[in-house]
Order: C-alpha cells, then structure tokens, then sequence
C-alpha cells in the first residue's frame, strides 16, 4: 500500500518547543505522538528539603507566562496543610491577581498566536500588516493584565510578592484606582475581541469530551472548589490522586495523565466554561449567548471564543474586586508549620494545576508532586488529531499540516510547563 | 522636573540564566549597570516578545543585547541594524517564548512602532541545555560587547540631544 510522509519540522505559535509526528499510509492514519522530548527539569526533586515558604517562588519560575498559577497552587496547599484560611481581601487580592495574569497570557494567546490560523495568516505580524489597531487592542488588552501582576505581584515576569497566607505588601486603594481605569477600557475591548473572534469561519468537529475543572459554589473558578467533571466526577482535591494518574510514554518526557479508567480528558477555558457557564459574570454570559455559544460548547476551534469571553469575565471580575477593596491591616495570616500534607488545584489559563506536598515537623518540604495543565492535555490534544485528521486526508499537505497545528493549538499548550520545547513532524509514507 | 532630564538610550539584555550560552544578554548587562552609564536605563527579560514591544514603545534609542546561533564562530559578535532590514531568520532561535525578539521587531515595525533608533548586538552561543555552564568564548565576548555597547550608548545619546 502506498505510504505518504508528511514532516513539518517546527511547530510555532506555543509556548515551548517540542514535536509532533503524523504518519499516514495510504488512506490510514496509522500513528499520531505528541513528542517532548526536552528532559525533564525535576523541580519536584529540588523542592525536597527546603522551607515551606520557598515553594511559591520556587514553582514559579516553571513558567514565565503562567507564575501566579503556580505560586497560587502552591500556597492553597500549604495553607491546606497548615489548616490557615485566607478570607476577606487578602482572597480578594488573590483572586484579582489571577485575573491579571488570565488577561494577560488569553490576550496573547488569541491575538497574537490563536487568530492567524482563523484568517489565514502565517503569524501576528502579517496580521498587524494587514489589522494594526485588532494588534493594537490585543497588545493594551495584555498589557491591563500585566499591570495588575505587576502592582500586586511586585513586577511583572517572575512576580516576588505572593507568600504563604498573603501577601509580602498589600496595594493601597488608591494605588489598586489607575487599574481600574484601564481595566474599563479592556472590558470594553474585550467585547471587542469577543465580537471579533465569534465571526472567525470554524471547522465542523465535535468530541464527546470528558471535561475536568474546579467548581466553586457561586464564582467561575480560580483558586478553589472542588474537581468535577461532566460524567460524574465529584471530589476533594484531597483525592486528586485516587482519581487520576500519571503515565510515562516512551515518546514524551512529560508523563501522560489520564483518569484512573485510562481515558483521556480535557482542561482549561474550555472545560471550565461548559462546567461553569452559570458562574460567569452576567456581561460575559450575555457575550457567550450573543456569540451564538450555548451553555455547552464541544468544538474546540471554538476555544478562542471562549477564551476570548473568559478575558471578559477577567475584566468584570477585577473591577468589582477593586470596587469593593478595602486595605486589609495585615498583609498575610500568621503561618505555624508543622508535619502535614497539603493539596490544591487552581485554574491556570491553561487549566487545573495540581500541587501536593508532604512537610516535616519543621517546615522542611519532604516530597512534593506538581501536575501542570499541559502534561494531563496531552493525551486528549492527540486523540483529537487521530479524530481529526482521517476525515481531511484529502486535503494538500501543507493545509492539513497548518490544520494539525492549529488543533494542538486550540489547548494553548504550554510546553514549558510540561517540561519545555516543541517541533513538528507530519508524516505521509 | 523629570521632563528636563538627558534623552536617555534603553539597553534590554535577554536571555535565560538558566541555560547556559543563552545568559549572555543577561550578564552583558550586568557588566554594564556595573560601569553606572548616566546615558542609560538597563533592563533584564526574558524576551517575551509583546512584552518587549512594550518596554520599547516610546523610547527613543533602543539596544538589544542577545545571544544567537547562525553558525558563525562562537564568541562572534554581531551589531545589527533591524530599523533597516528584518533581522537574518533562523539566528534567534533560542527563545521557547512563542512570541521572541525577532517576532516582536517584526511587529513593530508592521504597526510603525520601531524605535527611531534600534540596534540588537548578537553574540553567537552554541550551549542551550538548561543547567549547563557558559562557553568561556561567550565569556569573553561578553566583555567586548559591554563595552562596545557603552561607547554606542553614549554616542547615541549625544546624537539624541
């Protein structure tokens, strides 16, 4: 039988570097792998043995897009192993800072690395030539989030001011008041985007999907609640590990995480949105229904709308955090270290980010495990191109290479979390 | 009032500490905050390439400072000029940002929003891994290019005044 080769030896536009290898033969899709093959960094080694306030600063810089994430799971569950709550606007300050970074990493992911695919343009540059002021709005739309990182998080990349029960130094109202500003400004803005992206020409696919998210009782989630999914998953992030586990694959360096029955699922905008659409702020709901998006949304092409409506609800919720901060007279809650285990899941924008750690009598970290969104995406992110691909065989090479790209690129994966780097080899014999 | 001061030339040092050559922007800029230019405001990134558009946007003399792989020797330093021509392809492919300094002068330039004045020093590197030690060629260069990049500095802010 005759086998086609297809390679594409980079794939751009994610954060990372790392491979992916299709091969096809004759009119089968015989093998589809998502290769990292960067090794791994082994942060869950080097956390062992030291303090339980260095986990935030240390996790942090697993990643230069998404910080705040991993300095959030980490504090959640230390506070969870010490038995400390944070309450009032020290939350408030959290969940605003979570905010911030939403923006600013789905602004860049719709505008500069998600739309060029929708309308047919090798990158954000061509569509700057072509859209400068679209460019413009996506760049000041990132830009609103990296300010509230920076004012609260001390600076913008590598933010330094997150600790276990709080913050280093809290904002004063009137320096929280030029966010605000700008932040009506990007609300609007992100209206824009959402109008925008809701216009972009789809492709017909839809997967029975198993979505995995946090679920709050009443908020669209950030930093807490537990993990459910829509086939019944209802747990503690306590029992984060009886539910899920990890698998090496020999073509990956980042382990392949799946539900305990070997099934693949899905997580981030996607599935926080068709597990949330109550909690969203009414403005952002209203721009979800206007959208033409239901209460459900199974195409993930699609993903740019709902990270784009998920920008607006980051907009509306910061304000009404703002509007309502009232300085607090201590920067954090005191913290009283003593052997424990401590869990949490947050919601990166890329999805749940799962920390654990085991601490000794003196607040030494003994062992810790991290699970980033990106590792448990990877499964599903190939299962959708082996649903993908068959039907489109027909289609020119180059075409259908640009579409697998733009598949894996509908989970915005973050490479650098997973492990790091990401090419691409397409292959027809 | 701040308004009164001297123009001054922005010098953004990129790179990775962590891996290896990839440091070099990082520590050229070091070096040069240590010889306390008046001329100047210094800055470390990551190169993040949109954030980088930002940090350049009204500045009126801008010089980058990067370690790159062309194939030429390594240690070999590069003054380029992207208010030109595009930067050469395939030399900064060092970044694992999505959006890297060659994207982000490319962007600048598509939306009229290059510095008047931009320069990128180059020094080509070999080592990436993450946890490796810097080739003592790039050490060297890095000597150089401080320097260079000081007497640019300076000459820059005089054309400026």
């Amino acid at each position: 039988m005759k086998s086609r080769t297809i390679k594409v030896d980079y794939l751009a536009r994610v954060e990372g570097e790392g491979s992916l290898y299709v091969k096809i033969r004759g009119d089968e899709l015989v093998d589809v792998k998502l290769k990292i093959f960067e090794p791994p960094r082994l942060f869950e080694a080097f956390l062992r043995g030291r303090r339980y306030s260095e986990a935030p600063d240390i996790t942090a810089r697993i990643c230069g897009i998404c910080p705040i994430a991993y300095q959030m799971s980490a504090v959640h569950a230390m506070e969870d192993a010490f038995g400390v709550k944070v309450e009032g606007p020290l939350r408030d300050l959290r969940r605003l800072i979570y905010c911030g970074e939403w923006i600013e990493s789905h602004a860049l992911h719709v505008y500069m690395l998600h739309a060029p695919d929708f309308l047919g343009f090798p990158d954000a540059i061509h569509l700057a030539k072509e859209h400068p002021r679209i460019v413009q709005r996506g760049l000041q739309l990132k830009k609103a989030g990296n300010e509230i990182v920076s004012v609260l998080g001390g600076r913008e990349i590598h933010p330094i001011n997150v600790c276990v029960g709080g913050f280093y130094r809290v904002p004063t109202r009137s320096e929280l008041a030029p966010l605000a500003e700008r932040l009506k400004w990007a609300r609007d803005a992100a209206l824009e985007t959402v109008k925008w992206v809701a216009q972009f020409p789809f492709p017909d696919f839809e997967q029975d999907y198993i979505f995995v998210s946090l679920q709050h009782p009443d908020e669209y989630p950030f930093n807490e609640g537990r993990l459910v999914s829509n086939r019944g998953l209802n747990i503690s992030v306590h029992d984060y590990d009886d539910n899920f586990v990890e698998e090496h694959v020999a073509h990956s360096n980042a382990l392949h995480s799946v539900l305990k029955s070997g099934e693949a699922y899905f997580m981030g905008p996607m599935a926080r949105y068709n597990l949330n659409f109550d909690r969203l702020s009414p403005v952002a709901k209203e721009a979800a229904l206007e959208a033409g998006l239901g209460p459900q949304c199974r195409n993930p092409f699609r993903s740019i709308i709902v990270r784009s409506i998920e920008i607006l609800h980051a907009c509306d919720e910061a304000l009404r955090l703002i509007e309502r901060y009232e300085q607090p007279d201590q920067p954090s809650v005191p913290i009283h270290p003593h052997a424990a285990r401590g869990y949490a899941c947050t919601e990166a924008p890329r999805g749940t980010l799962y920390h654990r750690y085991r601490i000794d009598e003196s607040g030494t970290i003994r062992d810790a495990k991290i699970v980033p969104p990106t590792s448990q995406n990877q499964k599903r992110i190939e299962q959708d191109l082996w649903q993908y691909i068959p039907s489109h065989l027909h289609e020119s090479h180059d075409q259908l290479r640009w579409q697998c790209e733009q598949a894996i690129r509908n989970y915005d994966p973050c490479i650098s979390c997973a492990t790091h780097f990401l090419k691409l080899d397409l292959e027809r014999e | 009032m701040e308004k009164e001061q001297k123009p001054q030339v922005l010098i953004i040092g990129v790179g990775n500490l962590y891996r290896g050559d990839d440091a070099a922007g990082l520590l050229a800029v070091r070096q040069l905050k240590e010889m306390r230019l008046d001329s100047s405001v210094i800055m470390e990134h990551s190169g993040e390439g949109a954030s980088l558009l930002e940090k350049w946007k009204n500045a009126d003399a801008v010089i980058v400072i990067d370690a790159v792989d062309s194939g030429s020797a390594l240690g070999a330093i590069h003054r380029i000029e992207p208010t030109e021509k595009p930067l050469p392809t395939g030399m900064f492919h060092t970044s694992t940002h999505a959006f890297s300094l060659p994207d982000a002068i490319e962007l600048a330039r598509a939306l009229n929003e290059l510095p008047p004045r931009l320069l990128v020093f180059g020094i080509e590197a070999r080592n990436f891994q993450a946890g490796s030690e810097m080739s003592p060629e790039v050490r060297d260069a890095i000597q150089k290019v401080a320097k260079m990049v000081a007497d640019e500095a300076t000459a820059l802010q005089t054309a400026l005044k």
